[in-house]
């Protein structure tokens, strides 16, 4: 009979799993955890948690550049999609980095519509991971309170 | 502002000396606050004292008032694309310095483009790293500074 921490276990393991074979995150969130020690716990937390503070601003910015009907900055737009993209990148969160490289180019060749839609395709995302990553250190945390280890994944 | 020490028991500097003689201090510079604190953390991984500044006038006007002092850094890391200035015109600001142009920089990129490493390494850059910075990119730092 499997105790309750082998069975949070398993499910830790199983839906860190799934974030990656289904393309939410990538190795470089990997790296993030191996920067995580017992002198800084809560590392990767932190750091994904400013990363999707830095989300909500640059798309609230975005929206604001592309509701300027007739006079939309493009370039403007395309400066907070590069740094949209450089956080992402650096988080691992891999399917907001490759929507950022769709919305560049739409920045790029001044595509209004395509703008619009990337954006909506991009809050829609950095959401649902935010929820997802959620719902894996609430996992974390009932592990811990069990009293037990959170396992090393290999991916 | 940083006033050098005389007898004010108000303002006090904190000489390197105080500290232990194998922490090296390095600065970090990058607009990007999801990075920024990324290198940090890489950097305090290998017991470098810190300091990171958002954009190349910040991390100049640091290194002056370091310099004022007599103190320098051992390392500048920066970020290649930066509003304003950027980290190639802060890399030649660095050489172009009698008192900092020995100072090791290294600069950071999400982009690998030969040309602009090439001349990033031209203009006397110590290394180029492709971004996002990873746990195996520390080790290469430290030679960069020993």
């Amino acid at each position: 009979m499997d105790t309750l921490i082998a069975q949070l276990q398993k499910q830790f393991r199983d839906y860190t799993i799934s974030l990656y074979h289904q393309g939410f995150l990538d190795d470089q969130f990997t790296e993030l955890k191996k920067m995580q020690d017992e002198f800084s716990p809560d590392f990767v937390a932190e750091l994904v948690t400013l990363f999707f503070e830095d989300c909500e601003k640059l798309i609230s910015n975005m929206a604001r550049a592309l509701d300027q009907t007739g006079n939309v900055d493009f370039k403007l737009v395309g400066s907070s999609v590069h740094q949209l993209k450089g956080s992402s990148s650096s988080v691992g969160a891999k399917r907001v980095k490759g929507l950022c490289v769709v919305f560049k180019e739409c920045c790029d060749s001044q595509n209004y519509e395509g703008c619009v839609r990337c954006l909506q395709q991009v809050d829609v995302e950095y959401k649902s991971l935010k929820a997802k990553l959620q719902d894996l250190f609430n996992l974390e945390q009932q592990i811990v309170q069990a009293g037990g280890r959170i396992p090393q994944v290999d991916i | 502002m940083i006033n050098s020490g005389s007898c004010s028991s108000l303002m006090e500097v904190d000489y390197d000396d105080d500290h232990s003689h194998e922490e090296l201090h390095v600065l970090a510079v990058d607009d990007n606050l999801i990075d920024r604190k990324l290198v940090e953390k890489l950097l305090k991984i290998s017991s470098c004292k810190v300091t990171t500044a958002e954009n190349a006038i910040r991390a100049l006007e640091y290194l002056d008032a370091l310099t004022n002092n007599d103190l320098k850094v051992n390392l500048i890391i920066t970020d290649y694309c930066m509003p304003g200035m950027t980290g190639f015109e802060l890399l030649k600001k660095v050489k172009e310095s009698s008192y900092l142009k020995e100072v090791p920089v290294v600069i950071m990129s999400s982009e690998n483009i030969p040309t602009r490493v090439n001349k990033c390494l031209a203009s006397g850059a110590q290394m180029f790293m492709q971004k996002p910075l990873k746990l195996s990119d520390v080790e290469k730092l430290i030679n960069v500074i020993s």
